[in-house]
């Protein structure tokens, strides 16, 4: 009985692993080995190239797929040009990468891959994966901060119509809220999908213990719990929408602010 | 949690293949493949708004070639009716004048019988009345063995034919 209670580690699933014979490789230094990680990130271009390539067959009147395309990029088109406007459409080619290699990236995570042996990984529940996005990110609006408006840009940081004896007090408090939104932009995503995770895995534990302690323990815990993975599965295809959606809409309102300040 | 257990181990593998996979879905996704999707769909918009403009303008041609049409064929049927009055007119005028020469023609002529018949009357009467004198005249030789003068049996008969 011991051995099967300890069979679900609900943070299993959030090991990375090297894949057999990469464990070596460095590159200056560094360890780049290729792990499930990278694997799944790799599958992730793969499926969102494929994606992409389906809606490329430039057809006057456009089939499913090509409609599907275009709707997402229309999606993307539109939120920059709403948050934005004009200026908004030179961004669209990142902010589209980003918005959907974080979906593709969340969706495959909740694939039920591992029936078959496969096991998913969602890289998007690692802060070092979703940190380097968001410091992308916010590396393009300093850039394009910096770049448009130059040292200007700090005015950023006193909002319009303060009062000047407020200023010394508004400014370092803009400062610092400006200056976490990497991190809160990287944890938000990270922790929505971790917790999801986790969540699911603590309800399957909860159904094979449970099943394993017999039949009362089955019907009383473990059909409960199945009926709510299955409910809490469907919600978790809504987070991973809108943890893509609200990584993209962040995005898009800070390089706002970059292209017209305040 | 091994995001934090595995930390040192693994964010220099995590950074690097993050950077090469979403560098590739950038540079070959975002900027090779999206603005192509996004262009055939501004082409096709640009289209649908040419043809509704090419729409609107023939369905605009039309109606301006109706409305010409019409006022052209209403101007054809005033000159249509115009030159129907003008007939109806000229045949009414014509019609008018012929019966007023029927008329007249028809007045002298009953003119012309009614001065012959008054004159036949006359020649009639003169002749009634010269036969009656001779009656008269013998009448009275006969009856009362006078010999009356012609004007005296004349005036005679005169007098009697008033009186009736």
């Amino acid at each position: 009985m011991a051995a099967e209670q300890a069979k679900v580690d609900p943070m299993k699933q959030f090991a990375i692993e090297p894949i057999a014979g990469t464990q070596g490789w460095e590159l200056a230094g560094f360890n780049i080995a290729f792990t499930n990680s990278a694997m799944w990130m790799l599958v992730t271009a793969v499926v969102l190239f494929l994606f992409v390539l389906g809606g490329m067959k430039r057809e006057l009147v456009p089939g499913r797929w090509q409609m599907m395309v275009e709707t997402f990029t229309g999606f993307i088109d539109n939120m920059l040009e709403a948050n934005i406007g004009k200026e908004g459409r030179k961004y669209v080619p990142y902010v589209f990468s980003l918005f959907m290699f974080i979906l593709v990236a969340n969706l495959l995570g909740l694939l039920p891959l591992g029936i078959v042996g496969i096991h998913p990984f969602t890289f998007t529940s690692h802060f070092t994966v979703t940190g380097v996005l968001a410091i992308i990110s916010f590396s393009i609006v300093l850039l394009v901060g910096f770049w448009k408006h130059g040292l200007h840009f700090f005015s950023l940081f006193v909002p319009h119509g303060t009062p000047l004896p407020m200023v010394p007090v508004i400014a370092p408090i803009e400062f610092i809220s400006f200056m976490v939104r990497p991190f809160s932009l990287a944890l938000r995503l990270f922790v929505a999908m971790m917790a999801g995770h986790v969540l699911l895995k603590v309800l399957s534990s909860f159904v094979i213990d449970g099943t394993n302690a017999g039949l009362g323990f089955g019907a009383l815990v473990g059909l409960p719990s199945f009926i709510l993975m299955i409910g809490i599965s469907a919600l978790e295809i809504l987070v991973a929408g809108i943890q893509a959606y609200v990584f993209a809409l962040l995005t898009s309102l800070y390089i706002n602010d970059a292209e017209h300040l305040h | 949690m091994p995001q934090i257990a595995q930390l040192a181990e693994t964010w220099s593998s995590q950074v690097f293949w993050l950077l090469i996979f979403f560098g590739i879905t950038f540079f070959v996704i975002g900027r090779g493949m999206v603005p192509k999707v996004m262009d055939t769909v501004a082409q096709r918009d640009s289209q649908i708004s040419g043809d509704l403009a090419a729409a609107k303008a023939a369905r605009d041609a039309a109606d301006a070639e109706e409305e010409a049409w019409r006022v052209k064929e209403n101007e054809n049927r005033a000159a249509a009716q115009a030159i129907v009055a003008k007939a109806k007119d000229e045949a009414a005028a014509k019609s008018e004048a012929r019966l007023k020469a029927a008329q007249t023609r028809l007045d002298k002529k009953l003119a012309d019988a009614e001065t012959r018949i008054a004159e036949a009357r006359t020649a009639a009467l003169t002749e009634v009345e010269s036969v009656a004198v001779e009656a008269a005249q013998d009448i009275v030789a006969t009856l009362a063995g006078v010999k009356v003068t012609k004007p005296t049996a004349a005036k005679a008969v005169k007098e009697a034919m008033i009186h009736g």
